[in-house]
Order: C-alpha cells, then sequence, then structure tokens
C-alpha cells in the first residue's frame, strides 16, 4: 500500500494531523434531528464524502468516516440493524473517494451503548457487532479503525479483538475523558487514563489516544498519564473545541483555530503523535493544527 | 450490625442476592416493611448517589447497586401496597425526540426511584406531546427531560411550551439535564430546575414533589 502503516509514519518521527466533527456538517447538510446519521452513506453518499473532503482539502494526513453509531445496537434504533454491513462499507467508500491515494481513512466505530456490566448484552454479541463493522470498514476501503469515546475497557478490548482478528487494519483506540472533582480524569465508568492505555496496548491496539471531552487543554495531562504506560505506543488526540456554550439558543464551542493550535506543542511534548479534533471544530481548526504541527 | 444496616451495605456493594436474603431476614423478623425500604434500601442508595456525585464511584456501581436495590423493593412491594404506603411523588421521565442516548436518562431514574419516587419512564425519542400526556395521565409533580445532543437540546424548549399551553401550566415543574445542558439554556427556554447530576436531579425532584 501506498501509503504505509499509520504507527510506521509515527515511528519515523512524524507529527500527523487528523481531522475534526462530523456530525455538526451532516445536520448542515439537512441531516434532522433523530435521522439515523449512518443512512446518509447510503442515501446522500455526495454529501458525506463532502465531510471528508473539507478535512482534506485543510491539510489532514487521516479522515475519519459516518460510520460511528454503525453498531447494529445503533442502527437497531432506526431498524436498520441488517443494514449494518452495507452502511459501514458505504461510510469507507465516502472516505476513500474523499481521501485519494495519499490521505489515510480511519474508520469511526463508536460504544453500542450497551452496557456489560448489568447483564443486557455480552461480550460475544459486541464482538459480534464489532466484527461486522470493521469487516465492512475494511471492504469500504479503509486503512484503520478508530473505535473511538470508548468508556469500558471491556467494550473497548472486543472491539480492538474484533478489528485486529477479524481484518488486517490498524487499529487505533480512543477513550473519553471528564475531570473529577478531584481533578483527575477518569471515563464515566471509571477508567483513569492509565488504566484505558493499559486495557488498549494489551488487546492489541496499534494506536492509543483519547477524544472529546472538556477540551485540549485537558487532553495535555491525559496523553502525559497515558504516556507513563507505554513510551513507544503512537497517541491520537481528537479534542473537543471547548465545551460549548448557549449564545442565542445556538451552541457556540469556545476554542478559536488559533486557541487550539496553540495547545499542539505542549501536546506533542507530553506524547502526542497525531492531533485532531472533536465536536465543534471545523476544517480551520485542521488547518490551523496543521499549520502548528509542520 | 442490624439487619438493616447491612442492607445498605449489601446495597451499596451490589450484591443482590445478599440484599433479597437480608429482606426477606428483615421481614421474617418482624421489620417494618416501611423502616426496611427507608432506613435499608433508600439510605443505601442515597449513600451510593453522594459517593457518585463525589467521583468515588462511577457508573457501573450505581447500576448494580440499583439493581440491588429494586429485588430488594419487590420483595417489600406487597406489604407496603398493604400496608397503603404512598409514593413520594411521581416523575415523567425521558430523552427528547430526536436523541436515543439513554444512559444518563436510566441513571436519573435509579437515583429518583432511590428517593421513593415513582418515575414513569417514557424511554428514548420522547416527543413534548407524550410528556404532557403521561404527567396528566399519572398525576405527575414534575416531567424531567434528557438530551445528550448539541442538536437535540433545543427539543427541551417544545416540552416547557407544550405544558405552558396545557392543563398542566402552574402546576407540573419541568427539569432539565444532560451533558450540553447548563443554567443559563435552562433559563433560557423556561424550565424550571437544571441539575448537574443524576444524584442532584432526585433531590429536587423530592423537593418539588414535597
Amino acid at each position: 500500500m501506498p501509503r504505509g502503516k499509520i504507527a510506521d509514519a509515527v515511528r519515523a518521527g512524524r507529527v500527523l494531523v487528523s481531522d475534526g466533527a462530523w456530525g455538526t456538517f451532516l445536520h448542515e447538510k439537512g441531516l434532522k434531528p433523530g435521522e439515523c446519521p449512518e443512512s446518509w452513506c447510503a442515501s446522500r453518499f455526495d454529501d458525506v464524502a463532502e465531510v471528508a473532503r473539507g478535512y482534506v482539502a485543510a491539510g489532514a494526513d487521516m479522515v475519519q468516516s459516518n460510520s460511528f453509531g454503525g453498531s447494529c445496537f445503533k442502527l437497531e434504533h432506526y431498524g436498520l440493524a441488517d443494514e449494518a454491513a452495507a452502511l459501514n462499507e458505504a461510510a469507507a467508500r465516502a472516505s476513500r473517494a474523499a481521501a485519494g491515494e495519499a490521505v489515510w481513512v480511519i474508520a469511526s466505530i463508536g460504544p453500542t451503548g450497551k452496557m456489560l456490566v448489568t447483564g443486557e448484552v455480552t461480550e460475544e454479541e459486541l464482538y459480534g457487532a464489532f466484527k461486522t463493522q470493521a469487516v465492512a470498514l475494511e471492504a469500504g476501503g479503509a486503512d484503520a479503525v478508530c473505535i473511538e469515546t470508548m468508556s469500558d475497557a471491556a467494550e473497548a478490548v472486543q472491539a480492538i479483538r474484533a478489528a485486529k482478528e477479524n481484518t488486517g487494519l490498524e487499529v487505533i483506540c480512543t477513550f473519553t475523558f471528564e475531570r473529577t472533582v478531584r481533578g483527575d480524569f477518569r471515563t464515566m465508568m471509571g477508567l483513569s487514563p492509565a488504566d484505558a492505555a493499559k486495557a488498549a496496548v494489551e488487546a492489541g491496539a496499534d494506536i492509543i489516544g483519547s477524544n472529546c471531552g472538556n477540551g485540549i487543554v485537558y487532553m495535555v495531562e491525559i496523553v502525559n498519564e497515558m504516556r507513563a504506560v507505554d513510551n513507544d505506543i503512537p497517541i491520537l488526540v481528537h479534542a473537543n473545541a471547548g465545551l460549548p456554550r448557549v449564545v442565542d439558543g445556538r451552541n457556540v464551542f469556545p476554542d478559536a483555530p488559533e486557541d487550539m493550535a496553540r495547545q499542539a506543542p505542549a501536546l506533542i511534548a507530553a506524547g502526542a503523535n497525531i492531533i485532531g479534533g472533536c465536536c465543534g471544530t471545523t476544517p480551520a481548526h485542521i488547518q490551523a493544527i496543521a499549520d502548528a504541527v509542520r | 450490625m442490624s439487619v438493616i444496616a447491612e442492607i445498605g451495605e449489601a446495597l451499596q456493594k451490589g450484591k443482590k442476592a445478599d440484599v433479597e436474603a437480608l429482606v426477606r431476614q428483615a421481614l421474617d423478623e418482624g421489620g417494618d416493611p416501611q423502616v426496611i425500604l427507608e432506613d435499608g434500601l433508600l439510605a443505601g442508595m442515597g449513600r451510593i448517589g453522594e459517593q457518585f456525585k463525589k467521583n468515588e464511584v462511577y457508573v457501573p456501581e450505581v447500576l448494580i447497586a440499583a439493581r440491588a436495590m429494586n429485588a430488594g423493593a419487590a420483595l417489600l412491594k406487597p406489604y407496603l401496597a398493604e400496608a397503603g404506603v404512598g409514593e413520594k411523588g411521581v416523575v415523567v421521565l425521558g430523552t427528547v425526540k430526536g436523541d436515543l442516548h439513554d444512559i444518563g436518562k436510566n441513571l436519573v431514574k435509579m437515583m429518583m426511584e432511590g428517593k421513593g419516587l415513582r418515575v414513569v419512564d417514557l424511554g428514548v425519542d420522547v416527543p413534548a406531546a407524550r410528556f404532557i400526556g403521561a404527567a396528566e395521565e399519572n398525576g405527575a409533580q414534575v416531567i424531567a427531560c434528557s438530551a445528550l445532543l448539541t442538536t437535540t437540546m433545543g427539543e427541551m424548549k417544545n416540552v416547557v411550551e407544550a405544558r405552558n399551553a396545557s392543563s398542566l401550566a402552574g402546576k407540573v415543574q419541568i427539569m432539565i439535564g444532560g451533558a450540553p445542558v447548563n443554567q443559563s439554556f435552562c433559563d433560557q427556554i423556561g424550565a424550571d430546575v437544571y441539575t448537574a447530576s443524576a444524584a442532584d436531579a432526585a433531590d429536587l425532584a423530592l423537593e418539588l414533589c414535597g
């Protein structure tokens, strides 16, 4: 493959730039609240590809895909569980069409929303759902899966294993942390950045990291803690443009492109190798980050 | 340790079978079902709520404690109904239209039930009219709306407006919560109460029902 492995590029010393938010752009193009975003991979393929194209033009080295909620467990809310394979494959194809030969496609896999701890789902069922997604994303032309917004180590492990054991894709796994009243960081399920990093590395992830959360400033502390666990594995950060504030009934994310770009050196110093955005970020944010790291 | 205190301890550890056995034991020993409920189950759940608020425990601990609480409460139900013990209030709860996230909403439900409130859970993707209809049918004091998405939180305004245009105006309070929601949004849409955590939501709902 001309692009090679993302992890190899990182180990060769490159700092890479990933993409930013997706959902907001689909809504701008007419996705209604309550409409299944992944359904657009079939019905509005060009609009989906257009989101990825915006990030490619901004200088991203890799783009995600419109498959965050593409597990059969999420799709069943819309009566689309049987379409899981087809929609995931189309999601990867849309991003591949935008990415061309030079840019990596890191296809998104989000949590299922099901809780292992209550017994409402089994590890085998999660594995099966993630396997369907990963295999289809590979068939659609993805280079990697980006398992993201994870909070439960056990669910993340099933997703990592399903991708590693059934595809040749690189596997990225990122967790979402919130700042506690003590000032440290935990996922919703109580997992620390160090424990999350350990679990993902042990399960076979090629790249680990953090996404969403409380803003890019806090990502520096999170990356520090993850880097202390493993000094070799590439670390990816997809940070929000801060926490949204409501202004005149609209959500405004406080961090401007230059605010986020200003944090890039500190993130790299902490051990991050790949930097991109999450909620509230735009191609302008990605361009500013790209300018800052190159 | 008294059997009542043991119930609370077992509940906090999420030991469902132990809670059930201890509730049975307490009943066999002639314990007052109301005391078993209040000082055993609800007290234990209240402590989990406090620990959750302080980030001393997380979602898994709350989920398994709530499961133990519900198992214990199910054993008490026949006795409480017989004694004519009323609920402390009724809350209609749901995730707003267009939003399918239920983890936060379920936590709120568990915490509210842990305060002795009856919760009518409408599930996810709930249109404004259903909140109003269910509140009317059940004689609720509170409508509680959850949203996780910035694209769906605006739907809460529709619930407020539907309430204001209904017979519930001035009688039923609307509480809102969820990751993107805050006090200024609450003020802006004219909702009555915003809380930042599930435990706070349960405390405030109890006050509103009082």
